[in-house]
């Protein structure tokens, strides 16, 4: 049994019973999952959730699923490096960094996927489905195995083979669509209207967006049971901006932490960011553009979240920034080179972004910071392949010793 | 028949021009707006299509001819 009580239109404030929708009737606005604070605050203490697994799991009190076993395949409770190496070179003397790369499938969508798939059990769908072009897919496919669902990932048919290696050895069926990234987009929606499926960002949408409130508990937690003082985010849709937004304030509001204090930033790479231009012009509608940018995990024109993470920003006197694709690949080899942490590309825009908001005064060297990396760099080494560049001998010490001896003369 | 939850996003030099009624004429579409913030400088709108699946298809068309974008409501949902 859950705390879930409705689902709740974000924009007209509609209720709805808790089932596998996810616009308004009325308005067509987004619906979101409403709980029962007042019996959550009962029951969920920092015992309660110590008491749990040592997965985003131990959070579940706070989750919107209802039944006894979930789909789990190991998810969550990732480290937070005290990033000291890192800090020195940029001047924070509290610099953290959530390390979410290390999930089953190698980034945060196991959380929001993990939840999908639960759901899609409990609506007893038998298809879990995903349009994407990375690390979504291979979490849904992943998880389709785990659940004994089968696993539908719909991909825009010009996507490098590469790319689909982390996905399709779980099993699914691959289905490469020919057409604009729009078209894709469009034919999706529309097979989520016509098929019983549960398209995990679409018709399940508002019970898997919930999954990436364990990004914001799990980092009060590590830090001690509090919410940190500046946290930066890559943004695609916004949706998990908002949601670890959400989860400092439920936190606060259950007494589990103190007030939230945290002032939320947004990340986004100059070629795909319709929320940071809507910051920059100070303005609240998101326009929506094409991307263009090689942190192809947030390229996302048209966000669905997009308003609400500006009234985030608005509501945490936070800010958002964007940063161009030489800037995003300096910061992946930045951020490797000092914290021993390959990201791939959103990681780099997250990094480049805080050396932004630390040159801009906004983040100060006492200032409690976290950083979220959500992703592998080993999904995304085309961005870095040039930094491939051996040292190449023949097999004799001699000749070793000689590459040395040139390499110690051009330092 | 059919149904199609679109937002229409359109750009300044648009602002002033009935497309929507123009949709409706056109073709063989009934147009239900939802919700709306329209301005001087731009404006979307949220509606709701419903009509034969081809002359949707070709309605929408027509309205992205006229330089207006068309998402469906739920926003991008190809997610990297």
């Amino acid at each position: 049994m859950s705390f879930a009580k409705s689902l709740r239109c974000r924009e007209c404030g509609r209720e709805y019973p808790l089932n596998p929708i996810y616009v308004c009737e009325f308005c067509f606005g987004p619906l979101e999952v409403s709980y029962d604070y007042q019996a959550m605050a009962g029951a969920v203490t920092r015992e309660s959730i110590t008491r749990g697994p040592l997965t985003m799991w131990r959070y579940r009190d706070l989750l919107p699923v209802e039944s006894d076993e979930v789909v789990d395949i190991n998810t969550g409770f990732t480290p937070l490096v005290h990033a000291k190496n890192l800090g020195h070179k940029l001047g924070l003397d509290e610099l953290y960094l959530k390390n979410d790369c290390v999930n089953p499938t190698y980034s945060f969508k196991d959380r929001v996927v993990s939840v999908a798939a639960t759901k899609a059990l409990e609506f007893k769908f038998d298809v879990l489905a995903c349009a994407s072009t990375g690390n979504l897919a291979c979490a849904v496919a992943a998880h389709g195995a785990k659940a004994g669902l089968k696993a539908y990932v719909f991909v825009p048919a010009d996507l490098e083979q590469g790319k689909l290696v982390g996905a399709a050895i779980y099993g699914p069926t691959l289905v490469a669509v020919h057409g604009s990234y729009d078209q894709v987009n469009r034919l999706c929606t529309e097979l989520a209207d016509r098929y019983r499926w549960a398209f995990v960002n679409i018709n399940v949408r508002p019970y898997y967006a919930e999954g990436s409130k364990t990004l914001g508990y799990e980092v009060a937690e590590q830090l001690g049971w509090r919410a940190p003082d500046q946290v930066v985010v890559p943004v695609a849709s916004g949706s998990m901006f908002t949601k670890i937004w959400k989860a400092f304030n439920e936190f606060s509001n259950l007494g589990i932490i103190g007030p939230v204090g945290t002032h939320m930033h947004v990340a986004q790479a100059a070629g795909s960011s319709p929320i940071a231009s809507a910051y920059e012009a100070r303005r609240m509608d998101i326009r929506p553009v094409k991307p263009n940018t090689i942190a192809k995990s947030l390229a996302i024109g048209n966000p669905a979240d997009g308003y609400f993470a500006l009234k985030a920003i608005k509501e945490s006197e936070g800010s958002a920034v964007s940063v161009s694709d030489d800037e995003i690949v300096e910061s992946m080899k930045l951020l490797a080179s000092t914290e021993g942490i390959f990201a791939e590309t959103a990681g780099g825009v997250a990094i480049a972004s805080l050396q932004h908001l630390v040159a801009a005064g906004r983040i100060k060297r006492g200032d409690l910071t976290v950083v979220y990396i959500t992703g592998n760099g080993l999904k995304t080494q085309e961005a870095v392949a040039h930094v491939v560049q051996p040292v190449t001998i023949q097999p004799h010490i001699a000749d070793f010793e000689a590459a040395m001896e040139l390499l110690s003369s051009r330092e | 028949m059919a149904k199609r939850r679109v937002k229409f996003t359109f750009p300044q030099q648009l602002i002033t021009e009935p497309v929507i009624y123009q949709l409706g004429k056109k073709f063989s579409v009934v147009t239900n707006i939802r919700r709306a913030d329209v301005r001087k400088d731009r404006g979307w709108v949220v509606l709701e299509l419903e009509g034969d699946e081809a002359e949707i298809e070709k309605g929408i068309a027509w309205v992205s001819s006229q330089g207006v974008r068309v998402d469906p409501v739920a926003g991008d949902v190809v997610e990297g």
